[in-house]
């Protein structure tokens, strides 16, 4: 099995980026607050709540993962992150739920918890936790933090924190370039409908996720 | 009905809105006052000065009902889905939401693929109105970030308490009543928002039974109709505040407010006071955390003898402007208000809320005045009444019947039905296209909507 680390943690960025620039996650509610009050510190204020709750989705998703990883092997959560994802799919599919909605004047905490909702809704953590599994020391043992045991948890942490990094670096890029230089005029050229190409991303790492944890592995035969 | 961008005629904010290109096509509900059998019908009307068939209606479509009256109605969607609290950014302004204000159907039409012939895709019952909602007399659409919102005037009963209910987005199916608290108010009629501000703002015109046979003398002399506007909190569903005007000043009729989503003021109209028969102007604005209103425009009535007038108003030897419908361009400039009564519209600058300015005035149609307009030869009745002023502000247009049991009681030898376009110059000043004139003949024409959008069909939430 190729190093994890080789496309993890890339993976792990690049989805915060592209969290991070979709208007409907956040930096579009940012701007909107710092035209509203006419100052840009209440884009920055926004955007680091909203980051916040987007973490937190990310988070318990990790606590998740983590608080599994003490009874399962790797390739068992490997197949249980797979099918969950897939299922997750299937759900956005075939369920019309609408966008979680909050009040326009809504406080520090409020917009946190609307990221929270949205990134839920979205799937972030759920995304987010083959690449956690994968990172995890390929141990054949059947404890996956078995010699590891506080590392899970810096491992955890670190990818929550480089996540939401990620998200808020590409929500200042954009709220930035919206705000100070291009204007709204872009929105309606720039606002694709990622629906479906999310949920396909979504099913084939999930597939991708099923696959690497039920394949046989020759060199675990003990 | 997902699309991969925003529809075009979706704007982010009101500046973009009024670079938008010209409108081709206006839709305009075609009333049948003759008591024949046929239904009322929407109407396309060719608004294109480049084309052959312009100012011809190119489309018509009958209402799959008798014995109703179409009056107001709205888009499914528009920009307010851009709204980044509620985004509902992926699907296309595409069908017209229509109410019967009489049988309180809701007539769904699809304007795809071909918008010179919308074609009818839903009809919601008046009984799944009645039993979802307890409400009756559906008035105003407006499509908001959650949901079509639709007011009512009252209860199936004909009396009150009057609201707001809400349609799905996208299946139309209804949701319910809208209001969570209603505080005190009772009467309902049009209903906006300041999205910006999460609050909504209703205003109060009577029951169904105090309008639905004509305007009824003893209780208008006792101030019984609306004369306060009610502030509730968009999000929660909650009564607020409410702003009365003073019970001389009958009937509150249409709420504009700034399209500036940063701008917490808006206009409104009161239509008759009973002390001297003028009508007012008004302005809500924000102060100390709530809100307030100020008069900020009069409108008096012109003295007239007693053969001139219909019976209603002979006692008073005057005719009031009867002031029943206004509208704000996009770039909240200028206000446009339609007197009925005395066949006026004026257009006020209103850069400066609290003072606006009169800058041009035309006249067409009136009770006394009869006058005419350089497309046809003769006397004009009816008046300016239902005014929608496109996106870019050069354009106005209007139609000239109010509602047909009031129709009957001010213009009692009936109305021939009339729509006519304004050029509006960018600082002010108005004149007729004497190349426009929908002539409706014995039907009676109400609200006009123009394709893609104009200044009473969407809201922005950002400035």
């Amino acid at each position: 099995m190729p190093d994890p680390g080789l496309w993890a943690w890339p993976s792990v960025v690049g989805l915060g980026l592209l969290h991070g620039l979709n208007p409907g996650m956040g930096w579009l509610f940012a701007v909107a607050r710092g035209l509203q009050e006419g100052r840009a510190g209440a884009v920055l204020r926004a955007m680091v709540f909203i980051a916040a709750g987007h973490g937190a989705a990310v988070a318990g998703v990790a606590a998740l993962v983590l608080a599994l990883g003490r009874t399962a092997t790797q390739p068992a959560l490997l197949v249980l992150s797979g099918v969950a994802l897939l299922l997750f799919s299937a759900w956005r599919l075939l369920r019309r739920s609408p966008h979680p909605r909050t009040r326009f004047r809504a406080s520090g905490w409020e917009m946190a918890w609307w990221s929270f909702l949205v990134a839920t809704a979205h799937g972030a953590g759920l995304m987010v936790a083959p690449l956690l599994v994968a990172l995890g020391t390929p141990q054949p043992s059947a404890h996956l933090l078995h010699g590891v045991a506080s590392g899970g948890l810096q491992l955890a942490l670190l990818a929550t924190l480089v996540h939401t990094a990620a998200q808020l670096v590409a929500m200042g890029a954009a709220a930035t370039a919206v705000y100070r230089f291009v204007g709204l005029a872009v929105l309606n050229r720039a606002w694709v409908n990622d629906e479906l190409v999310w949920t396909a991303a979504l099913a084939l790492t999930g597939l991708a996720s099923l696959v690497a944890g039920a394949a046989p592995r020759p060199t675990l035969g003990l | 009905m997902a699309v991969w961008r925003p529809d075009p005629t979706f704007y982010p904010s009101p500046r973009l809105a009024m670079k938008a290109p010209p409108e081709k096509l206006a839709y305009v509900v075609r009333l049948n006052p003759t008591g024949d059998g046929r239904g009322d019908a929407l109407c396309v009307v060719d608004v294109d000065p480049q084309s052959s068939s312009y100012s011809k209606v190119v489309g018509a479509v009958e209402m799959p009902y008798t014995g109703g009256e179409l009056h107001h109605f709205g888009w499914n969607a528009c920009s307010s889905m851009l709204c980044p609290n509620a985004p509902h950014p992926h699907v296309e302004r595409r069908y017209l939401v229509v109410p019967d204000i009489r049988t309180s159907h809701v007539t769904i039409l699809d304007t795809k693929p071909d918008p010179t012939q919308p074609k009818v895709v839903k009809v919601i019952e008046p009984e799944e109105v009645h039993e979802r909602t307890s409400y009756s007399r559906p008035h105003t659409v407006h499509c908001g970030p959650d949901g079509i919102y639709i007011s009512a005037l009252g209860s199936p009963d004909g009396e009150g308490p009057g609201g707001i209910f809400v349609l799905d987005h996208d299946s139309f199916d209804v949701l319910g009543r809208w209001e969570i608290d209603r505080g005190d108010q009772y009467l309902h009629y049009d209903f906006w928002w300041h999205l910006g501000y999460d609050t909504l703002i209703t205003s109060e015109w009577g029951t169904p039974r105090m309008v639905e046979h004509g305007v009824l003398g003893d209780e208008l002399l006792a101030a019984k109709y609306g004369h306060r506007i009610h502030v509730w909190d968009l999000h929660r569903r909650r009564h607020l505040q409410s702003l009365d005007l003073g019970s001389e000043h009958q009937m509150v009729l249409e709420l504009r407010p700034a399209h500036d989503p940063t701008r917490a003021y808006g206009f409104f109209n009161s239509v008759v006071n009973l002390k001297d028969l003028s009508s007012a102007i008004w302005l809500w604005h924000r102060r100390n955390g709530g809100w307030a209103v100020q008069k900020v425009i009069e409108i008096p009535p012109e003295p007239a003898e007693e053969d001139q007038l219909p019976d209603i108003l002979k006692p008073f030897k005057a005719v009031p402007p009867l002031v029943t419908d206004i509208d704000l361009s996009v770039d909240d400039r200028f206000l446009y208000v339609s007197c009925w009564g005395t066949g006026e519209l004026r257009q006020y600058d209103v850069s400066d809320p609290f003072r606006p300015r009169l800058t041009a005035t035309l006249q067409i149609g009136g009770i006394v005045r009869r006058a005419g307009h350089p497309a046809v030869s003769g006397p004009l009745n009816g008046g300016p009444q239902m005014v929608e002023v496109s996106r870019d502000g050069r354009r106005v247009y209007f139609t000239n019947s109010l509602y047909l049991p009031w129709d009957g009681q001010f213009y009692p030898d009936g109305i021939r039905g009339w729509m006519v376009k304004v050029d509006v110059e960018p600082d002010g000043g108005m004149r007729f296209d004497p190349a426009f004139f929908v002539d409706f003949g014995d039907q009676r024409a109400h609200q006009v909507r123009l394709q893609g959008g104009d200044a009473s069909s969407d809201s922005y939430c950002f400035p």
